[in-house]
């Protein structure tokens, strides 16, 4: 078991940086969700740590040794693909021991390993069937089989669950999670998914750009977001953002209204109000006509604009709501619920 | 589809009959003339319908000294010549298509897509365009008369090299980065991973490549004198003007059944995985 330590790892193409100066530390046994939206470089900052691309400046190491230079195979790691990337023309019992057989680990041995990560994974009817037949969510299995039989130090996902169907996905997603748990093995999951990100890992990286926005557990990246992009990708629906005012504990929307804040700040601001926290108040500050309602069972999402503005507002109410598309309604929110960012920087204040 | 027009149908099946029958009538032919004696071949008109001799025929092409009044070697020698040349263009010109298409798509070298091209240009040199100089090297090398000289300058190919270079394309880079991480070496991957999938390409290949070397008569003709290294499809030719006589078309067109029994065979055993080769492409 080992922990695997970035220290400024860049990657150019040419004269283009696509990950810039990139450090985290990564304890023993951890799940590190790397999340971020298509083209950020989540799956290229995968494929470094795997010893797939190579890397530019900077250092990748697992259980303190440096690896740069090591050949994927000597990295003692394992990889689950998007695709998969079984052998079609193996069984699925070879494509699990293909791996420890240029190892030249004894049958017995091998035999031994294949078995025990079918039974984990529930797979031990499908031994001997070709990749093709089977489905998607069992070739899934078969790919983690792969993974596991193979003891590494640590398992690197990528994006192993967009394949599968939305149903399909749930399902796999918390059996990943028991998994890791069970085995206690260091892994890194790469996801552009922000709920499989939450659910899944113990920390999460989210990048943008190139550049790691924030590094941290689910909680606090929901509670406490680093900058805009982070508050408005972690949580569902995404955040409410206004362009503001600061003034000591209060800030004026564009109209007019004021909201007080838990944090003091001064001049332009962006103001972040999650559509969870916001609740009817008659006497709250922020004024919204209902233009569009979401009945999803469970909780009611109201659209509209923000009173005396064009801006487009999301607030999600508890349970089946008695509100008409046409109401006027008030919401307010506690102060310590306001984020505030830079209006400049994009970066949290406080 | 399904449509009911009567007229259309028989128009259709004419035109497929006449079809069948252009292309079975010599195949027709040649069984005939192969069954009956050499007189009766040059008696008009030809005979429609088999003979008795067939066998007689067959054992006297086979094992007599064929044609009578001629020194050309037993028939059942030429058809092991040409069974071995056309092996060896089939079998030399895959392996040496398959590794090269390797190197091209799966290495990292300075003037990859150079050397690519050169080999792809190759398309343009045929051995019927390049033959003299292909002669004075083979004649140099001392490699007239023998089984290597009448191989190795068809061996090299650019068709098969850029066929599996694209069949190599269609193999997902996610397989080799797996098998790396699997701690597959390059050899390794190509042949565990690269050959078995390639398998119904190999053998789609194989039979066109087989057919190829067995059709093989310019080269032939040139390089072996000696009559012992003579393939079928070249002496079916010579049978025909051999000693001034009138040619003895029973012996002419056994040898010529004979000739066509290899190809007819490799196309059968092969059928099955030679159309899943070119028409196969889950990978």
């Amino acid at each position: 078991m080992a922990g695997i330590t970035l220290d400024s790892l860049t990657k150019s193409y040419g004269p283009t940086e696509v990950l810039h100066h990139i450090s985290a530390d990564i304890e023993d046994g951890e799940f590190v969700v790397i999340v971020g939206p298509s083209g950020c470089g989540k799956s290229t900052l995968l494929r470094m740590v795997a010893g797939l691309e190579s890397i530019t400046s900077g250092e990748v190491s697992i259980g303190g040794k440096v690896v740069n230079t090591l050949e994927p195979a000597d990295r003692d790691i394992a990889m689950v693909f998007q695709n998969y990337a079984l052998y079609p023309h193996m069984t699925v019992r070879q494509n699990m021991a293909y791996g420890l057989k240029i190892r030249k680990m004894p049958k017995a041995e091998i035999d031994r390993r294949v078995q025990e990560a079918a039974e984990i994974l529930e797979i031990a009817q499908y031994l001997d069937r070709k990749p093709r037949q089977l489905s998607g969510g069992q070739r899934q299995r078969v790919a983690m089989g792969r993974a596991i039989v193979r003891d590494p130090q640590v398992f690197l996902f990528d994006e192993p669950l967009s394949n599968l169907d939305a149903k399909l996905r749930v399902q796999m997603r918390l059996e990943i999670r028991k998994l890791q748990k069970r085995l206690g093995v260091t892994s890194i999951f790469v996801t552009h998914d922000q709920v499989e990100a939450m659910t899944l890992g113990d920390r999460l990286m989210v990048l943008n750009g190139g550049y790691v926005e924030q590094f941290g557990t689910p909680i606090e990246l929901y509670e406490r977001p680093a900058s805009v992009f982070v508050a408005g990708f972690i949580g569902s629906p995404a955040m409410n953002f206004f362009r503001a005012t600061a003034d000591g504990l209060s800030v004026t929307l564009p109209n007019g209204a004021v909201v007080p804040t838990a944090q003091s700040a001064r001049g332009g601001v962006i103001c972040g109000l999650r559509p969870e926290h916001l609740v009817r108040d008659p006497s709250g500050p922020i004024e919204m006509e209902v233009e569009l309602l979401e009945h999803l069972g469970g909780v009611t999402l109201l659209h509209g604009p923000l009173q005396g503005t064009d801006q487009q507002m999301v607030i999600s109410l508890e349970g089946i709501s008695e509100v008409q598309i046409g109401d006027r309604l008030r919401f307010s929110l506690p102060p310590e619920l306001v984020h505030l960012f830079d209006a400049q920087t994009d970066r949290r204040i406080g | 589809m399904v449509e009911n027009r009567p007229l259309l149908s028989i128009l259709a099946h004419i035109v497929l009959l006449l079809g069948v029958a252009i292309v079975a009538l010599p195949v027709w032919i040649t069984i005939v003339g192969a069954s009956h004696e050499a007189e009766r071949m040059l008696q008009t008109p030809i005979p429609m319908l088999p003979g008795d001799q067939f066998f007689v025929n067959l054992r006297q092409t086979l094992w007599g000294s064929g044609l009578e009044g001629t020194n050309t070697a037993p028939v059942w020698m030429m058809l092991m010549n040409s069974m071995i040349m056309a092996l060896m263009i089939a079998i030399g010109k895959i392996a040496i298509s398959l590794l090269s298409a390797f190197a091209i798509v799966y290495f990292k070298f300075p003037f990859r897509m150079g050397f690519f091209w050169m080999i792809f240009i190759t398309l343009m040199l045929p051995v019927e365009v390049r033959i003299l100089p292909t002669f004075e090297v083979i004649a140099d090398l001392g490699m007239l008369n023998s089984y290597w000289g009448l191989t190795v300058p068809l061996i090299a190919s650019a068709t098969a090299t850029f066929m599996f270079r694209q069949v190599f394309l269609t193999i997902p880079d996610e397989m080799l980065e797996s098998a790396r991480i699997d701690g597959a070496g390059p050899m390794r991957f190509f042949w565990d991973i690269v050959i078995p999938l390639s398998r119904t390409n190999i053998a789609a290949l194989f039979v066109i490549l087989f057919i190829y070397g067995w059709n093989q008569y310019l080269w032939p003709l040139l390089i072996t004198t000696d009559t012992d290294m003579m393939t079928i499809v070249v002496s079916i030719k010579q049978m025909l003007e051999a000693a001034e006589q009138s040619p003895q078309w029973n012996i002419i067109m056994m040898t010529a059944l004979l000739a066509m029994i290899p190809p007819i065979f490799v196309v059968i055993a092969m059928q099955k995985l030679f159309v899943q080769g070119l028409t196969e492409t889950d990978k």
